[in-house]
């Protein structure tokens, strides 16, 4: 294992963070506040809670994976497609660093990136609403898993997309709408009959569900489906990232 | 047979046509067929010798850069093998690739990263222990030194030429690969990285170049290795291939200048300048015959006198378009 490989990549993944710092922090905690005032007053005001739990409170895990879902996504996508891009991809080619390695590295960096800014928004969220965290070891079980899962297919993507747009096109088309019609502001219960069961479909719902189960004890699914699903999202596409890797799919020509 | 005979048989006419015992790279039989179907490389068999400076050279589309990517791991072969330093690069990668060192011939570097964070990545990435008294005395070797906090984007082109080398050098290589190092950059700068590539190979790395200077290649190389067309036309010593396919010229300065060629002298070939007031004949050095003499006396013949002479050999430049332009 070349684990001064590793943490080189790693480093320069969290320094890309760290330059840009104001905007990692600021943008979660602006967009997090601006989503309590649309969401939690407006609608608040008419739906005073869900499952007994305050409207403003219920939002907050919903929120947070909806940051985590396209900030692991686009971290990764970008990490690994803008060297691919610009062509400086070649060194990482030529280095002694096994495919293992490589991914260790970018999701890793990424997933990092994601779990700091899920905790920078529930720390916001902190200051609008009380929070109670019944199983905060599964609270960061669903935290971490989410993260490296999204980063993983975000890293997929990267790797898929030969143009910017197309780099952009999966997040836009399919999960930011599966994200918010995954149950973030709502529970899947309120919606008629047929819609219920559509949604079922939506991966995102078992880990909204899941993740809104660490916090307050109440899910829409049970949580063991929950955690089944969040795990075999990410066995997928460690399945889709070893086949990627075995045939040097769109790195090496 | 005597048993120390046989072994003496056994080594001399060994079966294994690229076996050397000097040779750090090894490639045989690498063919390169792109995704688009065209057949970059037809079958190269090329043996690196250890320490040497090696000069590929071949027009543009020739396939140079296709090869070194095969040999760095960058482009996969479609058939054939490579070792480097008896490491095969695809079973045994990570032995073969800590070896080398790459600078291609694209500038492509993180723009937002500064010059010491981004070569002391690279070292980091061929598994190397951190060394800033190193990573430093590349940095100074390249005139890059106060340089160092400053992003790649703030550098000059040439300057992200040299961060280039150095990100190559972090590392420590043994085989230093330059993808037409030289491109866009100024004499100054050339000739500080030619007296670096020789001191490096003072060190024992062998370097293996790519250059459209073939006056490049004439100053540096040991040996030179033309490729056309996805071919090894040609591998040779630098020395002999002067003096093999070198021709020589003579030029003769006219008392007067001549209207054309006299008749008696058609049978040399002979030119003259428009100005009719120097006269070049062109000859093969390695001929019996070069007809230097006969063509003196059959001057002073025609009543052609002359006030001086020199000659020179045919420079690897000439020797390249010959060849090239003799391949069908
Ligand atoms: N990714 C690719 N897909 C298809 N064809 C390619 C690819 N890369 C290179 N080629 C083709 O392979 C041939 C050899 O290219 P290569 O870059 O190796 O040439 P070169 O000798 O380095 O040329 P130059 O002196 O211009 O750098 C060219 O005809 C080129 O068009
Ligand atoms: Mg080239």
């Amino acid at each position: 294992m070349n684990l001064r490989a590793v943490w080189a990549i790693y480093r320069v993944e969290m320094a890309r963070a760290f330059r840009t710092v104001l905007q990692s922090i600021i943008s979660p905690v602006i967009s997090t506040s601006l989503y309590f005032v649309v969401f939690g007053s407006a609608i608040g005001s008419r739906i005073t809670e869900i499952d007994g739990i305050a409207y403003g409170a219920f939002i907050v895990p919903g929120l947070m994976m909806l940051s985590l879902l396209t900030q692991s996504i686009s971290n990764a996508s970008f990490a690994i497609y803008f060297p691919k891009f610009v062509g400086s991809i070649y060194e990482l080619l030529s280095a002694p660093v096994s495919y293992l390695e490589i991914i260790i590295a970018y999701v890793g960096g990424a997933a990092t990136k994601s779990v700091m800014l899920g905790l920078i928004i529930l720390a916001t969220a902190a200051l609008f609403v009380p929070l109670r965290i019944e199983h905060p070891f599964w609270m960061i079980a669903f935290l971490v898993l989410t993260a490296v899962t999204f980063s993983l297919f975000g890293f997929i993507i990267g790797i898929w997309a030969k143009t910017f747009e197309q780099l952009q096109l999966v997040p836009l088309l399919i999960v930011t709408p599966l994200t918010f019609l995954g149950g973030s502001f709502y529970s899947i219960h309120m919606l008629p009959g047929i819609w219920k069961t559509i949604t079922l479909f939506n991966p995102v719902v078992y880990l909204i569900s899941g993740f809104r189960w660490s916090f307050y004890g109440k899910a829409d699914v049970s949580v063991g489906v929950s955690l089944g699903m969040t795990v075999m999202f990410l066995a997928i596409c460690i399945a889709i990232v070893a086949w990627i890797f075995r045939t040097g799919y769109r790195l090496r020509n | 047979m005597h048993p120390a005979a046989s072994d003496l048989y056994e080594i001399t006419f060994s079966s294994r046509p690229y076996f050397s015992m000097s040779s750090i790279i090894s490639i045989s039989g690498v063919t390169k067929t792109y995704a688009t179907g065209f057949k970059a490389l037809k079958e190269i068999n090329l043996d690196i010798e250890r320490g040497e400076i090696f000069a590929l050279l071949g027009p543009n589309g020739a396939g140079k850069t296709t090869l070194i990517s095969i040999v760095c791991g960058i482009v996969n072969r479609s058939s054939g093998t490579v070792t480097v330093d008896g490491h095969d690069i695809g079973r045994d990668y990570r032995a073969a690739r800590s070896l080398i060192g790459l600078v291609p011939q694209e500038l492509t570097i993180d723009a937002f990263e500064t010059v010491w964070a981004t070569v002391n990545y690279s070292r980091g990435l061929f598994g190397k222990a951190p060394n800033a008294a190193f990573v430093e005395k590349v940095l100074r070797d390249l005139s890059l030194w106060d340089k160092k906090d400053s992003k790649a984007i703030t550098l000059s082109g040439g300057m992200k030429r040299r961060l280039m080398i150095a990100k190559a050098l972090s590392h420590e290589p043994r085989v230093l690969f330059l993808d037409e190092p030289t491109a866009g950059v100024d004499v100054e700068l050339r000739q500080d990285m030619w007296a670096m590539v020789r001191r490096l190979r003072e060190d024992g790395v062998t370097i293996i170049l790519t250059t459209h200077y073939i006056e490049e290649a004439e100053a540096m190389a040991d040996r030179v290795g033309v490729i056309n067309k996805g071919e090894i036309i040609l591998v040779e010593g630098k020395a002999e291939l002067m003096r093999k396919l070198g021709r020589k010229q003579m030029n003769l300065e006219l008392r007067a200048p001549l209207a054309a060629v006299p008749d008696g002298l058609s049978h040399y070939s002979l030119e003259l300048s428009d100005d009719g007031n120097q006269l070049t004949y062109t000859y093969d050095n390695q001929s019996d015959r070069p007809g230097v003499a006969s063509l003196i006396r059959d001057l002073e013949a025609a009543g052609v006198q002359f006030r001086d002479l020199d000659t020179k050999n045919s420079s690897l430049e000439e020797i390249f378009v010959n060849l090239l332009r003799q391949e069908p």
